[in-house]
């Protein structure tokens, strides 16, 4: 299992399971995916706003998500897990 | 005068009015969300009350529950700042028909500048320039692609009853402008209510300068300077200076002179803006937007002439004259900057909610700070990241550098992540610090 942050726009390789986590407080606007769906490394999972911003996070790997832990209108917490994607 | 005043805002804007209000002796009543019980304004407010919970909607955009307080508490006129719902005529209307006294321009203007794509027409048949754009709202992306080889590429998408930059991009080529209609036309229903879409010609190289003005009570319309705000990350301010390094004397007086006609062109009273960009190859101007409000970046002009902005919008209010000789305002003297002092990380900008463990300001001659926030308050995800607005006035653009520096480096916040780092970079960058730059400059301090 490797921690890597949410990070919008990072793209970096590998690895087989990416965790993905809120990089700061934020409300959880639009949810684009739902578990069992393939994405692609690059694809937006879900759409964060804070402050009046929306914060895209993109899946940083190619895979199936296996774990969607949010829904649109919770509020996420620094480090909080979004999705896991193996 | 009226004797009370309800500020529907919060954060720095709110103390910053309630400063003025109360030195001229009329009450300020603050109003508060959850989040916002511990900021400094709800203290230094005559009186404070509690409107409900955090999310705008449940609080500062809901007009009927802030009017509702408003005769609760007697207050006699309403102050609603910038954002929230400063540019509403609905609520302009709805306070005026209570019988109390709105600090903001009539309603008919509001309505008339809210809406882009009529405000361009506006201005135009009032011989202010306008650039190559949309007479009437862009229904689908292919009429998009048809109005964008009418008026030439690149061209800008724009939510008509769009602020803020949101929603906004910038489509070099047919299939960018597609995606970029359908990312404008999303953002325009949530944010505005409105899936208005218009298109501009987009100039790369373009310095985004302000005029601000003041409609007086006889219907006189004054302009008093400039503001240069092509310091942006997102389309979003970031810094701004007065007067603008890119504007020439003679190009100003244009400027001003076109701002004038166009506050006259809605019979606009109080203090208002007039945005323009000016093309930095050819010297030219266009009208972009008029802030039918007291701008977040007032305090330069009010530091270079020594006018009170607040002031003369309550004395307007009230149907009086402004505190100053009209027939000829303080000439601009010095330099002033602002920057702002945002809750986000200085690199990618993004936002960072978080509690404040110290904030001590920078003082000293020269320096304003319009703070919001303080040690143990906690800037929260419900609202835009200013924490506050460092100013410095300097007898010259050099002299004002070197106070903007050494109050960066003194102004101490800890907690949250801050920009105040990404500040210290713009001082010390070459384009900034020769006063050539343009609304690029951000994206190209991080691209290098």
């Amino acid at each position: 299992m490797t921690f890597r942050r949410a990070l919008p726009g990072a793209h970096q390789k590998e690895p087989a399971v990416a965790e993905i986590r809120a990089e700061m407080v934020a409300n959880v606007w639009r949810v684009l995916v739902s578990e069992g769906d393939h994405v692609a490394d690059g694809d937006t999972l879900v759409i964060l706003e804070s402050m009046k911003m929306e914060i895209p996070i993109l899946a940083e790997t190619s895979g199936v998500v296996s774990k969607l832990h949010v829904a649109e209108g919770d509020v996420v917490q620094e480090d909080e897990l979004i999705a896991v994607i193996d | 005068m009226f004797d009370s005043v309800l500020i529907a805002n919060r954060g720095e804007i709110a103390r910053r009015i309630i400063r003025t209000a109360r030195r001229m002796g009329i009450k300020a009543i603050a109003v508060y969300s959850d989040a916002d019980e511990s900021l400094p304004y709800v203290k230094e407010a005559d009186q404070a009350v509690y409107i409900g919970a955090s999310a705008p909607a449940q609080s500062y955009l809901d007009s009927v529950l802030l009017l509702d307080v408003a005769r609760e508490a007697r207050a006699a006129a309403v102050h609603p700042g910038y954002g929230f719902l400063a540019e509403s005529p609905g609520f302009a209307r709805a306070v005026i028909r209570a019988g109390l006294t709105w600090v903001g321009p009539d309603p008919e203007a509001i309505e008339q500048m809210g809406d882009k794509i009529r405000a361009r027409n506006l201005m135009a048949a009032a011989g202010v320039p306008v650039a190559p754009g949309s007479s009437a709202p862009v229904a689908d992306a292919d009429a998009a692609v048809a109005e964008a080889s009418r008026i030439g590429y690149p061209v800008m998408v724009k939510a008509a009853a769009g602020g803020g930059g949101i929603g906004m991009s910038a489509a070099f080529e047919a299939s960018a402008l597609r995606a970029a209609f359908d990312t404008a036309r999303s953002r325009a229903e949530r944010f505005f209510g409105s899936p208005e879409i218009l298109l501009e010609r987009y100039l790369p190289r373009a310095r985004h300068v302000e005029v601000q003005i003041l409609g007086l009570t006889d219907g006189r319309v004054l302009a008093l300077g400039e503001r240069d705000c092509s310091v942006q990350r997102r389309h979003q301010k970031v810094a701004e200076e007065t007067p603008s390094p890119g504007v020439s004397a003679a190009l100003r007086e244009r400027m001003l002179e076109a701002a004038v006609r166009a506050g006259e062109a809605v019979g606009y009273r109080g203090a208002g803006t007039v945005e323009c960009l000016v093309d930095t190859e050819t010297g030219s101007f266009v009208f972009l937007e008029m802030n039918t409000r007291l701008q977040v970046e007032h305090p330069v002009t009010e530091l270079v002439t020594g006018i009170d902005l607040v002031e003369q919008q309550f004395l307007i209010a009230a149907g009086a004259g402004v505190s100053f000789d009209a027939g000829s305002p303080p000439a601009p003297a010095g330099h002033a900057i602002e920057l702002r002092v945002y809750a986000e990380d200085p690199k990618r900008f993004l936002p960072s909610p978080g509690a404040i463990t110290a904030w001590s300001e920078p003082a000293g001659p020269g320096v304003r700070v319009d703070a919001g926030y303080a040690a143990g308050t906690t800037v929260t995800l419900f609202y835009d990241p200013l924490l506050a607005k460092l100013c410095v006035h300097g007898a010259t653009r050099a002299e004002a550098l070197d106070r903007a520096r050494a109050a960066v480096a003194a102004f101490r916040i800890e907690g949250p992540k801050i920009n105040l780092p990404f500040h210290a970079e713009l001082l010390g960058n070459p384009e900034f610090v020769s006063g050539d730059y343009d609304t690029g400059l951000v994206s190209r301090m991080r691209q290098a």
